[in-house]
């Protein structure tokens, strides 16, 4: 159904972008047919890098008129192959429109294109004493990307995520037309969100080439407490319990000694306390100490109320670097422990949470496979890993489709869904079927077809 | 054994900014933090007390919030501190600070150990404790990275001259200043600091020292004198090297050529 890219199209390609940017066939990197995870595996025909609103729009009119695929790719960060052109075609890489275009200090808005990586975002903030809140754990990724995944990370407790901060977009449809969704505004009533309905999309409805993002006023102080129990059980329970407390912290995030310690092989640096068995990890921000060290001592109270063994106080850089850079390196760490992997990124309610993660224990008990985990336990967002370690192939591929049906029927039958933040891709597609069933699926398969007459951007993935 | 961990309080940020008419640093609204490297010298304090048994104390030299810190080394659990505060104590040099945290060091009580961070993050002059040793009479090893034990009176460590590190023995009692990322200092108790009570700080001004001769503290006992200090020129200029690798480098290289870099 589609068309095979001809030499003519390349001439066309190399005029629209320049002959620099555009590779073809064996020239293009292998890293460039998977994601981050892996495991969903093919190249492209042509990879393209592009520079403009202008140069995607000229080459979308071109893949419409001929009929070809184009899939679009940030830092390729992805988790489950959402970046991946499984239909071959085009590859468009965005990561060089990489420009920080704007900063509107009396919208508190900042106009990026979609190539900006988050870490940089982060610390242009930061500068500018504002506070990008969307803090995925991949920093390298692009924002571009964390739009089209509608991507959450740790503050997401407090401040939500990526969709609460994207105020506007501008966007080249399938064939070529270029639009702005959504505006520098606070409110809008103005018919469907269109907006909102291309955040979390995928890359599959249009491209992203510039987005206009919220800020918010850098909050002056924020300290974190790390938090030890003898057990997860006793962590976990502890999370609904905070929230009743009233105090929201900005993230809530829990983990075990045994991803801390493969985080320490990993970085090759000792955390700063591995004597007990679970930890939950919480931030609070404020502008003043003293809001700050009410919320702060409110909980501490609480937790050593509860069963806490102590309560650890993180409060300078030096000290947050030691525990948050652990943390935010928990994915690879646990991806260097095991020969292969993959991942479940569920959301439950967060009072379900405990009942989630001890499902997954008895899981690993039963089906004699580590699943480590982390995770978001103020938001109900988890990332489970199911290891394959020294699994045969067939057996590896057996246990994996058993553990992850039964892990997203238990997220079914707690109300949770599919993906919290990573998206369905490639990877998940079966699964979001089976939870959304018919009706839902087929409004997802008529908004697609209303965008992408001809099914050419970003195809196969999500409910196609 | 007892072991007495030398601390200061400093700015809690490192992007303060130095007022460029007077020289002073700003310091509103900037909170204060331990001496990062000075979380080294606790860790390696209360881990040899671990494991040999004994007490970490804890002293600092400044205006008495800096009890703060005292008692955050308390939380990370060290049994007591002191404070060596005083007018007369003010605006001393590295001589002058030694000097001071010497005396108060003979005030305070015995120790077998005396452990200092490499340098602060505030005056980064890396001189105080090899001072204070020298105060005392104490034999002194600047840049530890390890110890490996400590028997019949002598401590066996390793330290690091660059290029090579040395291990030596050196009989107690002994002052070690330690080189910083050598562990990972634990974080201190929220548990803990809520049982810290008064006692458990003590304060010793001028009239507790052994010498009270005021021209050997503050600005008098300074043998140097800050004559300015100013911010570093900003230089704020970029430039933008585009083109395939190949073009870029030879641009950089131009570049640099022009600039007489090389």
């Amino acid at each position: 159904m589609y068309n095979k890219i001809t030499q003519d199209d390349i001439k066309a390609l190399c005029k629209i972008v320049g002959e620099e940017n555009v590779i073809c066939g064996e020239n293009i990197s292998p890293d460039y047919g998977h994601d981050e995870l892996g495991g969903i595996e093919k190249m492209p025909d042509v990879l393209v890098r592009v520079h403009s609103t202008e140069e995607i729009s000229a080459i979308m009119k071109l893949a419409w008129e001929k009929v070809i695929p184009v899939t679009v790719r940030g830092s390729g960060t992805g988790l489950v192959g959402a970046a991946v052109p499984v239909e071959g075609g085009i590859l468009m890489e965005t990561t060089q429109m990489n420009k920080i275009l704007e900063l509107d200090r009396d919208n508190l808005t900042v106009t990026v294109q979609p190539g900006v990586l988050l870490m940089e975002l982060a610390a242009f903030a930061e500068e500018n004493d504002f506070l990008y809140p969307p803090d995925p754990g991949e920093k390298s990724a692009t924002i571009g990307g964390n739009i089209s995944t509608n991507a959450g990370g740790m503050r997401a407790v407090k401040y939500g995520v990526t969709r609460d901060y994207v105020r506007a977009l501008t966007v080249v449809m399938p064939n070529g037309e270029i639009i702005n969704l959504g505006g520098k505004v606070a409110k809008n009533s103005s018919g469907y969100s269109l907006k909102d309905l291309v955040v979390g999309s995928e890359g599959t409805l249009c491209i992203i080439t510039e987005a206009v993002l919220k800020l918010v006023p850098l909050p002056k102080i924020s300290v974190s407490l790390l938090v030890p129990f003898s057990d997860m059980k006793s962590a976990i329970e502890a999370v609904p319990q905070i929230f009743r407390s009233k105090v929201t912290p900005t993230a809530i995030e829990y983990m075990s000694r045994d991803t801390i310690l493969f985080s320490e092989d990993y970085l090759g640096k000792k955390f700063p306390d591995t004597k007990n068995d679970a930890y939950i990890l919480l931030t609070f921000d404020g502008n003043t100490d003293e809001q700050v060290d009410a919320d702060m001592k409110a909980v501490a109270d609480l937790c050593l109320e509860i069963g806490a063994i102590d309560v650890y106080i993180v409060d300078t850089e030096e000290r947050k670097k030691s525990v948050w850079s652990a943390r935010g390196a928990f994915l690879e760490a646990i991806k260097a422990s095991t020969t292969e992997m993959d991942e479940c990124d569920v959301v439950v309610p967060v009072n379900k949470v405990d009942e989630f993660i001890k499902f997954t224990h008895l899981l690993a008990d039963e089906m004699k496979v580590r699943i480590p985990s982390f995770g978001h336990a103020g938001d109900g967002n988890l990332h489970i890993y199911i290891c394959r370690d020294n699994l045969e192939q067939k057996e590896w591929e057996n246990t994996l489709e058993k553990c992850f049906e039964r892990m997203y029927n238990k997220a079914e039958e707690l109300g949770g869904l599919v993906s919290g933040e990573h998206g369905i891709g490639f990877a998940k597609k079966g699964y979001l079927k089976k939870l959304y069933g018919d009706t839902p699926i087929a409004l997802m398969q008529g908004i697609k077809q209303v965008f992408d007459a001809k099914n050419i951007l970003n195809p196969g993935k999500i409910m196609s | 054994m007892n072991i007495l961990v030398c601390v200061k309080q400093v700015p809690g940020s490192s992007n303060v900014e130095v007022d460029p008419v007077t020289g002073v640093l700003k310091r509103d609204g900037i909170q204060s933090k331990m001496n990062p490297y000075d979380l080294y010298g606790v860790e390696l304090a209360l881990s040899l007390t671990e494991k040999y048994g004994g007490e970490v104390h804890t002293i600092t030299m400044g205006p008495p919030q800096a009890k703060g810190v005292i008692v955050e080394t308390i939380c990370m659990g060290a049994k007591d501190g002191v404070v060596l505060s005083d007018r007369k104590f003010a605006g001393a040099d590295v001589l002058a600070t030694a000097y001071t945290i010497s005396q108060g060091i003979k005030k305070s009580g015995k120790y077998d150990l005396i452990i200092c961070g490499k340098q602060t993050t505030d005056g980064d002059t890396a001189q105080v404790g090899a001072e204070v040793a020298e105060f005392l009479g104490l034999p002194n090893v600047a840049n530890v990275i390890s110890v490996d034990e400590i028997e019949n009176g002598s401590v066996t460590l390793n330290a690091s001259l660059d290029e090579k590190v040395v291990k030596m023995s050196v009989k107690m009692p002994c002052l070690i200043s330690v080189d910083g990322d050598i562990n990972s200092p634990r974080l201190p108790s929220y548990k803990v600091k809520q049982t810290v009570t008064d006692d458990m700080v003590k304060f010793i001004c001028f009239d507790d020292f052994e010498d009270k001769n005021p021209d050997n503290y503050g600005l008098s006992g300074s043998a140097t004198q800050v004559e300015r200090i100013f911010p570093p020129e900003k230089n704020s200029e970029k430039c933008t090297i585009s083109g395939n690798p190949e073009e870029q480098t030879e641009s950089l290289f131009n570049l640099i050529c022009a600039r007489k870099l090389i």
